[in-house]
């Protein structure tokens, strides 16, 4: 069974602060992290290769940085690493980066596909959908987990709103996957010390066979008009007591409100 | 390009050091308190370092290894020993005294019947020197072995046994001539399952109280021939250089436990306020963090120069010696002031200070206290 | 393709628990508020409903807001299918060419949009928090969408002058609905469709239930919340929350780490909420988080960094160690609770 897990590094955004001054975000020495549903993702695919033998290719697209997060993911057990880098990819909208992938994966041999539900920097939740779209597949969307895999077929249980569903789809298909779905694994001390001998293959524009004006920056039907940050207005008593102090104060304060029944 | 000294890690450390950071952050640290009051040995710990192959970071994979270097195993106690220093020194000890001397100086059928399931963590390794009337003076070994056919018979016992109890294989050292002094003591590589091998007394400690340290007992434990590591007579040479080797790793311990504590200091008087400002406001804090912070980087470097220059195959002993002496004595200074900077909450169990003092003690003492690291030094530049 | 071939706005209806969910009614309200800004343009707001329901819910739809109903009607319809969803969905806009298409960001309108979007080859804004004509030329159908990025620290507004329709999903709890008026007049359009050609590859076996009761943080009216540092604590909070009658919250810090599951968390990236009482436990108040939850009535913070951003949006804070001053409001609202008169 030939796995491809699609994965994005982004800037950890809990790590995120406004700059109280300029009401501007500091990006600088913002560490990047792997996307943490597509870390589950990868979590999964790596049970399936430990159950079945799969072979797990990751495949990430992003600026030549992104090799980090693939030796990473060299380190947890990949059998394979992508990173789709050109500039002419970069700046992509959801719609031109799924025409990128999928113009990469057409090239490949796949049993089923695993993406993250959405990546923390963008939180459009589109990519996975878009990019099955474009391949014309099935696709599964928030998987909470993988109950059952056959040659043909895959059942998953998928997380709505207030419920689960249990869902079959025939293979090949795209599963996006949620973070809560599986804890990502340890890398371990002898997958970086191999890591570091695997090729990671570079992919660029010259290399797909893809329409120019439907990629990248120039070929995304979304533009960004403009951005700005929120500002936070400052209105608090901020106290320093004891604890049972601050504990009275606050039962107080339910009291006036009238949350405590009486 | 400029080409002299560098003070970079890899690439390849530096992933490591943010595997080892995770793993002590998220699997070490949580437990670490618990397992100091209740001197429990963290079983599940060791497990799950196995399972990312921690226990044989500096071996090859051909012996069950991870094809690390040693320094990525310093920089593994190091992180370890920040948060813990207890889960620091079972893996110094299992490394360098328990594995390292069967890789070092075992044949290659030694190396694939013992070094290979400690390497894979399957099995944990100790060490055995010490006597009651053999510490800093190891040569007064008392611990008799006596051919016997196909086998040692060996006589003795041994104490202070990091991992006893724990650990399956033991590197021990008994005279197999008296006549000849340090020349006629050998090594032997022992398994706990021998008839005649017994743990005895478990010692309750100061600190570093979730480690077990035990006494050996052997009476008549029968050894096979093909067990003596090294030749005979070799055998106090191969302790010596275990423990050079060993050192690096407490030094590693020394300073994860004195960074550990600093950042400690480090995150309470950002909060605590006295007076109206932040302890950090003040300019006693500042200096007095300056200060550590500069000694815990001078112990480092002469950490990562040790290991680097055994993974050089230079000779490290005085510089081994150097960076245990001057780690651990940054440790004792720096986990005693850290308390200083918590004030009385520091002095508590609330706070882990309290607990990374007592573990930093034992650093000035084990695998040669500072004072043998200095008959070490000067033995070197004084020759 | 011609631009100008494109109007109004269609805003697609999805149906649970057999009513209209509040989700897609309050995109009806938002795009009635749109099209009445701006008159020149003529647009009507058209609601698009796929499967086999009721009349009445198609009334509901009018009477929330549309001018005209676009019902896509088949019985062998019992169950949402992303293929056979967009599929009707591409007949109606190759047929209809609606200018502007409203989904809500529900986990079923996060499913269909990116696949409607992708196959008619447009562009697609992702759980939009705003909407706006172009505010420079008054004639303009062109949306502005403001959404927010990086885990809310910034926000970006958004527009595609190349392709149509203009696609985007809304964030439910966001947009006002309209109040429902029974006598507003409406078109019905009612579509009985065919779909034996469509070919559906995935089918829902099993509809479980939460094992849980199912956690609708939205709904409370006190949430107590925690951060990050409140680690594998977070029964200390559902002891006091269920003292007090409250919900459990979480920061997405909490939630990533798994000290809680995902439903609990409140943010840009999680839920909005809007409580009577928020009490944010030992949370710093990244701009993400505050996002979720800065418009709850009174905002009660309790922190160990004094500077904390959590202070600057809370009516009272009190600088402490969340887990140390919770099991103390269990007791105190305890010994109240037991006292003798």
């Amino acid at each position: 069974m030939n796995i491809l897990v699609l994965l994005k590094q982004v800037p950890d955004t809990t790590e995120m602060q406004i700059d109280k001054e300029t009401g501007t975000l500091i990006r600088a020495g913002v560490p990047t992290i792997t996307n943490p549903d597509d870390l589950a993702g990868m979590e999964m695919a790596l049970r399936l290769k430990d159950s079945y033998g799969a072979n797990v290719t990751c495949i990430t697209m992003g600026p030549p940085q992104a090799r980090n997060m693939l030796r990473e993911l060299y380190s947890m057990g990949a059998d394979n690493c992508v990173l789709l880098s050109d500039m002419k990819f970069s700046g992509a909208d959801t719609w031109a980066t799924s025409n990128t992938l999928a113009a990469y994966i057409k090239t490949v041999d796949y049993d089923l596909i695993i993406a993250g539900r959405q990546a923390i920097d963008g939180d459009t939740a589109q990519v996975g959908p878009q990019t099955a779209e474009k391949l014309n597949l099935p696709q599964v969307t928030y998987v909470d987990d993988i109950i059952d895999i056959s040659k043909e077929r895959i059942i998953v249980k998928k997380a709505l709103e207030n419920n689960y569903e249990i869902i079959e789809s025939s293979l090949p298909c795209v599963i996006t996957t949620l973070s809560t779905a599986a804890k990502p694994r340890y890398m371990t001390v002898k997958g970086i010390s191999d890591a570091f001998t695997k090729e990671i293959k570079q992919v660029s524009f010259d290399d797909l066979e893809i329409d120019p004006t439907i990629i990248g920056l120039k070929g995304s039907p979304t533009k960004v008009k403009k951005t700005f940050t929120k500002e936070v207005h400052k209105n608090s008593d901020v106290l320093h007591l004891d604890g049972k102090t601050s504990a009275r104060k606050i039962v107080e304060t339910l009291l006036d409100l009238n949350f405590i029944g009486k | 390009m400029y080409k002299g000294i560098s003070f970079d890690l890899s690439e390849k450390q530096l992933l490591m050091q943010k595997l080892f950071r995770e793993f002590s952050q998220q699997e070490v640290m949580p437990i670490a308190a618990e397992i100091d009051e209740l001197e429990r040995f963290p079983v599940e710990t060791v497990e799950k370092m196995k399972t990312i192959g921690m226990l044989g970071i500096p071996f090859e994979s051909k012996y069950g290894g991870s094809d690390g270097d040693n320094l990525t195993y310093i920089l593994a106690v190091e992180e370890l020993s920040k948060v813990c220093g207890t889960t620091g020194v079972i893996l110094s000890a299992h490394t360098s005294l328990g594995a390292n001397p069967i890789y070092t100086y075992g044949t290659e059928e030694q190396k694939l019947k013992y070094l290979i399931p400690l390497a894979k963590g399957e099995k944990l390794g100790a060490f055995g020197l010490t006597e009651p009337n053999a510490g800093s003076d190891a040569a007064m070994q008392q611990t008799v072995a006596v051919k016997d056919g196909d086998f040692y018979r060996i006589n003795g016992s041994k104490i202070f046994i990091t991992n006893g109890g724990y650990a399956h294989t033991y590197i021990i050292f008994a005279m197999t001539d008296k006549s000849k002094g340090t020349r006629g003591i050998s090594a032997f590589i022992v398994d706990k399952d021998m008839d005649g091998f017994s743990i005895g007394k478990t010692e309750h400690k100061l600190g570093i109280k979730g480690s077990s340290t035990t006494e050996l007992i052997f009476k008549d434990m029968m050894v096979p021939k093909e067990n003596l590591l090294g030749p005979e007579g070799k055998g106090f040479a191969i302790a010596m250089s275990t423990l050079d080797g060993g050192r690096i790793g407490i030094a590693a311990q020394a300073l994860g436990i004195a960074q550990g504590s600093l950042d400690e200091a480090v995150s309470y008087v950002k909060e605590r306020k006295q007076f109206g400002r932040a302890l950090s406001a003040f300019q006693n804090t500042q200096f007095t963090i300056a200060e550590l912070q500069t000694k815990i980087d001078a112990a480092r470097l002469l950490v990562y120069r040790a290991a680097y220059l055994k993974d050089m195959n230079k000779n490290y002993s005085s510089e081994a010696a150097m960076a245990k002496l001057f780690a651990s004595e940054v440790a004792m200074e720096t986990t005693t002031k850290s308390i200083q900077l918590h004030g009385g909450y520091g002095y508590t169990r609330d706070y882990p200070v309290e607990r990374m003092f007592r573990d930093a003690k034992i650093t000035e003492i084990y695998e040669g206290t500072s004072e043998v690291q200095k008959m070490v030094i000067a033995s070197k530049i004084l020759r | 393709m011609n631009i100008a071939d494109y109007k109004d706005i269609y805003v697609f209806c999805e149906v649970k628990d057999g009513k209209i969910h509040d989700s897609s009614l309050e995109l009806l309200g938002e795009a009635s508020r749109l099209v009445n800004n701006r008159p020149s343009l003529g647009y009507k707001v058209v609601g698009l409903i796929i499967g086999n329901y009721d009349e009445h819910l198609i009334d509901d739809i009018g009477y929330f807001g549309a001018d005209k109903v676009i019902y896509l009607k088949n019985e062998g319809i019992n169950h949402y299918s992303t293929e056979i969803f967009t599929s009707l969905f591409m007949d109606v806009i190759n047929n209809d060419k609606p200018d502007i298409i409203l989904v809500p960001a529900t986990v079923l309108g996060r499913d269909l949009a990116p696949r409607v979007a992708a196959r008619c080859d447009t562009g697609l804004t992702a759980d939009a928090t705003k909407l706006d004509f172009d505010p420079e030329n008054l004639e303009s159908p062109l949306l502005y969408v403001t959404r927010p990025a990086f885990g809310g620290n910034l926000f970006g507004t958004i527009i595609n002058e190349t392709k149509r329709p203009q696609m985007t999903t809304i964030r439910p709890g966001v947009m006002e609905k309209l109040k429902k008026h029974t006598g507003r007049q409406f078109i019905k359009d009612i579509r009985n469709v065919d779909i034996s050609t469509i070919k559906d590859s995935v089918k829902v076996l099993e509809v479980l239930q939460k094992d849980h009761m199912a956690v609708d943080i939205t709904k409370a009216d006190i949430i107590v919340s925690g951060g990050r540092g409140i680690g594998d604590n977070f029964h200390i909070l559902e002891e006091c929350a269920k003292m007090m009658g409250a919900e459990v919250g979480a920061s997405r810090g909490a939630v990533d780490k798994g000290y809680i599951k995902k439903d609990h968390q409140v943010g840009q990236t999680g839920k909005t909420v809007r409580p009577k009482v928020y009490i944010a436990c030992g949370i710093s108040g990244a701009v993400q988080h505050l996002a979720g939850m800065e418009k709850s009535d009174y905002i009660i913070a309790i922190n160990k960094d004094p500077e904390a951003a959590i202070f600057g949006v809370a009516n009272i804070g009190f600088v402490g160690d969340a887990l140390e001053i919770l099991p103390l409001i269990t007791e105190e609202i305890k010994r109240y609770r037991e006292r003798p008169f």
